[in-house]
């Protein structure tokens, strides 16, 4: 027999009969897409009876699996994954604040890998060892399908809730400003380094926000001044210089300033006063502000407010 | 890239580029001794609000000019130090200690004119 | 989509030899931080590390490299800068990385001040094979 000859039987018998996993995939992939329409509403009806995805309704449930659908064949067209897991993370973003939750996730991407799997068996059932191949070529992409959604969901809500996480520091620490120039920011409570850096983030943006000359940090209120708190305060004074602003230190106990001269803070250099109320009054007179001391108004007789 | 430098009455105002490199910063120098020299400036504003990063060895210059303009009988203010490069600065120990920092230009200007009590002039 | 996607481990290494080099090497680390989405402060913290880094390279040793590089461990994105050399070494790593509050510590290489400023710093170092400095910075 000649080579050439012996070649097209070979050809011949490839195309009548696959056996290589890449030729397997290719078949069901062709499946799966010429019954795109049925399946995919076979899996839409599954989710709904499963009742997941409560928070959305069926027609958006309907429409996100569509495009998870056809990704997911993709996948298996490709066997890559990275185009499945960038567009996990973008339909996490999208329905993570809708409520849905991991285990709804991992659920409807286990639904759709039983629906196409039993799709698979209705159509070889009568090639028991032609099925077994097609399974073996299945299962492990759609494992890994599985796989990359679930983490890339995790991933995305994890990303969620360090932002919000970062969102809630900011809100408890608010920088007040209560004069023109002035910015009051008091501290309260336990001191993280991340939290620390924060503090200083907010505050050298408000005071170029507010164009703030001085600033009065209160520490009545910080629950444990160590060295390394004592140097996130020497750093946020620091850096409020550069800016331009004053900074005045409040609230300072024995203790802490034992702390500060420990670590090497002159404390002659640092603008201290004992609390607030006398911090707020040392600010305004650096400001040009003159302090009138509050008295009650006269009695006007015959005059009442009604109100 | 050669620093602008503007004459505004009694002051010289260098305006910084971003991404200054060593050359620049001394060039600087030279051009404002020079400058104050010559036009017998009592005030002197650095701004660098577009400097991206303000590292030891731009934080010794800047001192330096600080230094040798005082020696030549005027002021220095560095003006618009960016709150993420102050916050990079301190966290590396670098600082301009000494040396008078304002918010922006206007604080600048005010600043100076407080320091020399004059009347700033209406532009 | 919040981020955009780039190209995932690619290596970018800065010759330095000269102070100008200083320059380009911390642009490239900000330009490499945006786009793994790091704030604007978080991006100077990292080119005001390279340019620490570099200079250090420029003046103690002649020349050597900055090699920048994204990372991620699963959940976050980082950015890895290698400072390396073939220089003299340093003597005391103990000394020279030693984070006292002072602002003239460390034997004047900044060493201290970088490690502060990053999450991860490793520093080999010796007469032979001169010093590399391994720091991360991970995306918040």
């Amino acid at each position: 027999m000649g080579r050439a000859q012996l070649k097209s039987i070979m050809d011949t018998d490839t195309l009548r009969s696959p056996t290589s996993t890449t030729a397997l995939l290719r078949e069901l992939v062709e499946h799966l897409r010429q019954h795109r329409t049925e399946l995919r509403e076979e899996w839409a009806r599954r989710i709904t009876e499963a009742k997941v995805l409560t928070a959305m309704s069926d027609a958006e449930i309907f429409a996100e699996a569509t495009s998870v659908y056809d990704n997911y064949v993709a996948a298996l067209e490709t066997g890559t994954f990275e185009a499945l897991q960038t567009y996990s993370r973008n339909l996490s973003e999208r329905i993570i604040p809708r409520g849905v939750e991991t285990h709804e996730v991992v659920g409807i991407v286990l639904l759709l890998r039983d629906v196409l799997a039993r799709s698979l068996f209705a159509k070889y059932q009568s090639d028991f060892q032609l099925l077994n191949r097609i399974l073996d070529a299945y299962e492990p992409a759609a494992n890994r399908i599985a796989n990359t959604v679930a983490v890339g969901f995790v991933q995305e809500r994890e990303r969620i809730i360090r932002e919000q996480q970062e969102a809630i520091r900011e809100l408890s620490t608010p920088v007040l400003q209560v004069r023109e120039r002035l910015l009051i920011l008091p501290i309260i409570g336990v001191i993280d380094p991340q939290r620390a850096r924060q503090l200083t983030e907010q505050l050298l943006r408000g005071i170029r926000a507010n164009r703030a000359r001085v600033v009065v940090i209160d520490i009545t209120g910080v629950a444990a001044m160590d060295s390394h708190v004592a140097n996130h305060l020497v750093q946020t004074v620091e850096a409020s210089r550069l800016l331009g602003a004053t900074v005045i230190v409040t609230g300072l106990s024995p203790e802490i300033a034992q702390t500060l001269v420990k670590i090497g803070v002159d404390l002659g250099k640092m603008n201290t006063v004992g609390d607030l109320q006398g911090g707020i009054e040392e600010a305004e007179r650096l400001l040009g502000y003159k302090v009138v001391p509050f008295e009650a108004p006269a009695q006007i007789s015959g005059l009442r407010d009604e109100q | 890239m050669a620093v602008p430098i503007l004459k505004q009455s009694q002051y010289l105002i260098a305006t910084i580029q971003s991404a200054l490199s060593d050359e620049d910063l001394l060039a600087l120098q030279a051009a404002l001794v020079e400058k104050v020299g010559k036009f017998r400036s009592r005030g002197v504003i650095v701004d660098v609000t577009a400097l991206d990063v303000l590292d030891s060895f731009a934080s010794r210059t800047l001192r330096d000019i600080a230094h040798i303009i005082r020696l030549r009988g005027a002021e220095t203010v560095i003006v618009g130090v960016q709150p993420e490069v102050a916050f990079a600065m301190v966290q590396l120990g670098i600082t301009l200690e000494k040396v008078p920092t304002a918010l922006d230009l206007e604080e600048g200007l005010a600043y100076l004119d407080k320091k020399l009590q004059h009347a700033r002039a209406e532009p | 989509m919040r981020e955009q996607s780039p190209d995932v481990d690619a290596e970018y290494c800065v010759p330095v030899a000269s102070v100008n080099d200083i320059v380009t090497a911390r642009l490239q680390g900000r330009a490499l931080a945006e786009r793994l989405g790091f704030s604007p402060g978080e991006a100077t913290l990292v080119a005001t590390a390279i340019s620490e880094l570099a200079r250090n390279i420029v003046q103690y040793a002649g020349h050597g490299d900055i090699v920048l590089r994204s990372t991620t461990n699963g959940t976050r994105r980082g950015v890895v800068v290698v400072a390396r050399d073939r220089g003299p070494g340093i003597g005391d790593l103990k000394l020279a990385v030693r984070s006292g509050y002072s602002t003239s510590g460390g034997l004047g290489l900044g060493l201290p001040g970088v490690r502060r400023i990053v999450d991860d710093f490793q520093i080999v170092s010796n007469r032979q094979d001169g010093t590399t400095v391994t720091v991360t910075k991970w995306r918040i």
